[in-house]
């Protein structure tokens, strides 16, 4: 039988805010256990929520960026459980009334664009952490310590529909999402740290079929290549059920990645009673109509337009204009590269922002920020392509000497102090041509039996005489022009 | 010269005394403190620290010196033991908090504190603020100092027994369902439950959230502004804080600005008539059933008194006050369930000794912490807000809630001004009555659970004696409603009465 695969995602994102969701004490990550808590983080007695405007300031954002709606009125509901990391024994979250509803997300599947509807994103607050592992007690013995410290940190938590049919879908649009939330600046998208998590619900149904199979909440998955692999597991193991006569329940399971399987941690009969009512200590959230114009006034120009506008103004094919827009600075960084060409050079940017560049960057474990080579001094090196002064193949070699710092990392001291100049003296490369025809008869003489093939064997020893500086068209023109005279 | 509080007939006559220093606040405090524990058979407070208050004291007497000390330094007060405090414990009443200091001031403490007040210490409660009798306490029952074998009422009720004994001048109280008025009522004191949103609920350990908020208790309507005026105020602490009433900012001031606007113009009318124009509400709904005649007498007495001053009396329905009792019990109950789940024995307050796991362990501590009436409200407000009875009860009781309140807007833009009937059915009860009955006592609370429902501002004056059931006189209280913010007016209303009674100036064990 063929399956369908459906997956919906809930992305809690942490936002940037300084302080946390509902009262003053920091946000920020790794201090020591319980430093970063007050009397509100602790649930003392008598302590009071205070809404962050800073926080609601980073939702209306977001939803402006999905295009969905900012709703002028949402509610903030007490959403109760016991565990020992959640002070207040409750969560103060939004039900029935979140902040942004609706909005969508599009992005590439390899060449295919797609487009992910979503259903809401509402604000809510973090817990704190249970350590029950590695957490010893005041008397050596093994026991759960409890950290507050990201208790109360802001969430906005980001729910899409079930509109996604494979893993790779689903990364694509997580890592769009990433992407996004740190191109607003609403979330620094750091994973490890947890900044940014990924719940998946994974489902699937005979293809043709209109209801929805019974799904599994995978949480757990900290990384993009985890979320992959956790549904790659998951799909396979609920068709195997199936397949084998069984029934999936419905249930939250963990991904575990050193053993890639995804295990039942609770089912939906032992599943709370959340008993959410709206919290009597927070007000209604209005948000004014007049405050989501200040925040659109403010907004950085968006991926999408951006995107768009790579595309008419520079020709560029859109899936290569989504892959340089898919961080801020990346496509800062393409621009500026192309405003120091002459006009009609995008392409050439393009390919090589998404080549060397990315692949550099990518091997030295760099981001976009910290890359050595500027967005001048690159566009200084692709001059030299155009001007002939070196080939594609040489600029390569001097892109690598940028990137250490040699002769100042300036493309043209670095072409004179390695004698880099291209050959385009046509005499020059003749008597080239002329010495590696007489040392491969045969092959001339091949070749001109009509077994072709021989030809870019003599490009090749005519580039190594040259020391890869001849100019390569040239070599290619001339060399044919004596071949077939 | 040591002189006992009682002798003051007013906080405004002691303010004096201490402001001409014919009497420091330490010999005050002092005298307070020897009081307070020869009256140990009243139980009214549950923590006393000599030191702390000495201290306090010590500090208004060199305030004082300098001749610039604010309206309320010295004057010995207390807090209901639901207000946190440093230093002194504060346990709510309740074992689950039996030893738990607080690391800071609620808001209320602090803005007393800065007006010079001196505490004496934290005065004992029902546990978290459940109950109307002050015996569902971990402390044991406080008494009325009327007669000891009766309860002073609650949950505020030591709050009203220690003004009523004259322990301190004044105290604070919270009021969620009526537990400022009905102890205060049943004390023979007075006492006020301002708007909802008047005063920061910052630092006041809460029962109902949205039904909760403080309010002075003290022997009259005069030394209840003194009280009230500098306890309000918006507090960017508490997000249901009003940062505006009726368009005038939330601050110190509003009060007795209003307060003395009101005065100016009953001075200014009908001699002998100064209440001439306005129209006194008296719901019929709360002259049914139920209301003892004693009470119903001294209530229709005082009725009458307001209309010797000029008032006018408007016969006026208020439909749904029954509905109120079960509208009040769903939702309370329910905002409880929710805010008393942080006593888990994890981070403060009671552990169980013995504990097989986590859950037990909150399980045990809980279990052995709360009090019986504590688990009934916490179990009743579970069940209504659980799955599949949410909409029965939860939101049936918020649609009730709306509608009790529509009516008292109804009444109060068209009919009336202020609204005036009884706070109790009866006087105090004696201590064990409906032991064994627990929703009995809640059926008593039907005059005062509907204006925490409203969020209306409401006090209770003292205005006769009744008999109670060992035979010794008990007080009675007479309610009075006002519109949104109106607290000025309530207070200037209630001071006309009391310009012409002496209801409030008896005292428990010196009449």
């Amino acid at each position: 039988m063929a399956w369908e695969i459906v997956i919906g995602l809930e992305t809690h994102t942490q936002l940037s805010t300084q302080t946390k969701i509902f009262s003053g004490s920091s946000t920020r990550y790794g201090a020591q256990p319980n430093t970063q808590a007050n009397e509100v983080d602790m649930a003392l007695p008598g302590v009071l929520p205070v809404m962050n405007k800073g926080a609601v300031e980073r939702a209306i954002r977001f939803g402006l960026a999905i295009g969905a709606t900012v709703a002028p009125y949402s509610v903030f509901a007490r959403k109760n459980y016991f565990y020992p990391d959640l002070p207040k024994n409750y969560q103060i979250s939004q039900m029935d009334h979140p902040v942004v509803i609706g909005g969508s997300l599009s992005f590439f599947v390899g060449d295919e664009e797609k487009t992910i509807n979503l259903t809401r994103a509402h604000l809510e607050e973090d817990a704190g952490k249970s350590m029950h592992d590695d957490f010893v007690g005041p008397h050596g013995e093994s026991s759960t310590g409890i950290d507050l410290n990201r208790c109360g940190t802001p969430l906005l938590e980001i729910v899409t529909e079930p509109e996604m049919r494979s893993a790779a879908e689903a990364v694509a649009y997580a890592k769009t999402l990433h992407s996004l939330v740190m191109w607003l600046g609403i979330c620094d998208g750091n994973m490890q740290e947890g900044s940014f998590r990924i719940d998946a619900n994974v489902s699937v149904r005979p293809v043709g079929q209109k209801e929805f199979g019974t799904r599994c909440e995978i949480k757990n998955v900290n990384s993009f290549r985890f979320l992959e692999r956790a549904i790659q597991y998951e799909v396979r193991r609920q068709i195997e059920l199936i397949e084998d006569g069984g029934r999936v329940v419905q249930e939250t399971r963990l991904y575990d990645s050193e053993r890639d399987e995804t295990r039942s941690m609770r089912s939906k009969e032992d599943a709370h009673d959340y008993r959410y009512f709206p919290d009597p200590d927070l007000p209604p959230l209005v948000i004014a109509q007049g405050w989501i114009d200040e925040v659109r006034a403010s907004m950085p120009e968006l991926p999408a337009s951006l995107r768009a506008r790579f595309v008419s103004d520079y020709g560029l094919a859109p899936v290569d204009a989504a892959q340089l827009t898919s961080s801020r600075a990346l496509a800062t960084y393409f621009e500026e590269t192309v405003r120091a060409l002459p006009a009609g050079q995008a392409k050439l940017a393009a390919n090589w922002v998404m080549g060397e560049v990315s692949a550099t960057l990518n091997r030295e474990e760099k981001d976009i920020a910290d890359c050595p080579v500027t967005a001048a001094s690159l566009a200084a090196l692709l001059g030299k392509i155009l001007d002939n002064t070196i080939s594609n193949k040489i600029a390569r070699d001097v892109f690598a000497a940028m990137w250490l710092g040699e002769n100042g990392g300036q493309p043209e001291a670095i072409i004179q102090a390695k004698g880099l100049t291209q050959i385009n003296d046509a005499g020059a490369i003749e008597a080239m041509i002329d010495k590696v025809m007489a040392d491969n008869a045969t092959i001339v003489e091949e070749f001109r039996a009509g077994k072709v093939k021989g030809f870019n064997s003599l490009v090749g020893q005519i580039m190594k005489a040259a020391r890869g500086k001849a100019n390569p068209q040239q070599v290619n023109d001339l060399l044919k022009a004596k071949l077939e005279s | 010269m040591s002189q006992a509080l009682y002798t003051f007939p007013s906080l405004a006559s002691l303010r004096q005394a201490l402001q001409t220093r014919q009497l420091s606040a330490t010999e005050l405090a002092q005298e307070s403190l020897a009081e307070i524990d020869r009256t140990r058979a009243l139980n009214a407070f549950v923590h006393v620290d000599a030191e702390l208050t000495l201290a306090q004291a010590r500090q208004a007497d060199a305030l004082l010196a300098t001749g610039n000390a604010p309206a309320l330094t010295g004057i010995p007060i207390a807090h209901k033991d639901v207000f946190v405090t440093q230093g002194w414990r504060s346990t709510a009443g309740s074992n689950i908090l039996k030893n738990y200091v607080s690391p800071f001031d609620a808001t209320v403490v602090t803005r007393l504190l800065e007006a010079g007040a001196v505490s004496l210490g934290k005065l004992n409660c029902d546990e978290f603020a459940m109950g109307s009798g002050n015996e569902h306490s971990a402390f044991g029952p406080a008494r009325n100092p009327w007669d000891h074998q009766a309860v002073p009422g609650g949950s505020s009720g030591a709050s009203a027994a220690a003004v009523a004994a004259r322990l301190v001048m004044a105290s604070t109280g919270t009021d969620t369902g009526g537990s400022v008025r009905q102890p205060a009522a049943l004390c023979g004191v007075s006492g006020i439950k301002p708007t909802y949103g008047a005063v920061s609920r910052y630092g006041m350990i809460a029962y109902g959230s949205s039904l909760d908020q403080a309010g002075p208790i003290a022997p009259s309507a005069a030394d209840l502004l003194e009280l009230l005026d500098p306890m309000s105020g918006f507090d960017p602490r508490d997000s249901t804080s009003a940062e505006f009433c009726n368009g005038v900012a939330n601050a110190p001031g509003r009060i007795r600005a209003d307060f003395e606007r009101a005065q100016q113009q009953y001075s200014g009318g009908t001699a002998g008539q100064p209440l001439k124009g306005l129209r006194i509400g008296v719901p019929r709904e709360y002259f049914g059933a139920g209301l003892s005649n004693d009470v119903a007498t001294a209530v229709e007495s005082a009725l009458v008194q307001f209309e010797k001053l000029g008032a006018t009396r408007v016969d006026i329905s208020l439909p749904r006050t029954r509905l109120s009792i079960p509208a009040y019990y769903v939702i309370a109950p329910a905002e409880a369930s929710s805010n008393l789940s942080r006593y888990d024995g994890v981070r403060y307050g009671h552990r169980a000794d013995q504990y097989s796991d986590l859950e037990d362990m909150s399980g045990r501590s809980r279990a052995e912490g709360f009090g019986a009436e504590v688990q009934r409200r916490i179990l009743i407000g579970t069940y209504v807000l659980s799955h599949g009875y949410y909409d029965a009860y939860y939101l049936q009781a918020q649609r009730l809630r709306r509608m009790i309140a529509d009516d008292f807007r109804a009444v109060l833009s068209a009919q009336c001004d202020v609204i005036m009937g009884p706070v109790t059915p009866t006087v105090a009860k004696q201590l064990g009555v409906n032991n064994d009955d627990p929703t009995a006592d809640w059926l008593a609370d039907i005059y005062t659970l509907s204006l925490n429902l409203a969020g209306l501002p409401g006090m209770s004056i003292p205005c006769g004696f009744g008999a109670g059931a060992s035979g010794a006189p008990l007080p009675i209280g007479l309610q009075i409603i006002g519109n949104y913010f109106d607290e000025g007016r309530l207070l200037a209303v209630a001071h006309q009465y009391q310009q012409v009674s002496d209801w409030h100036q008896r005292i428990a064990g010196q009449k």
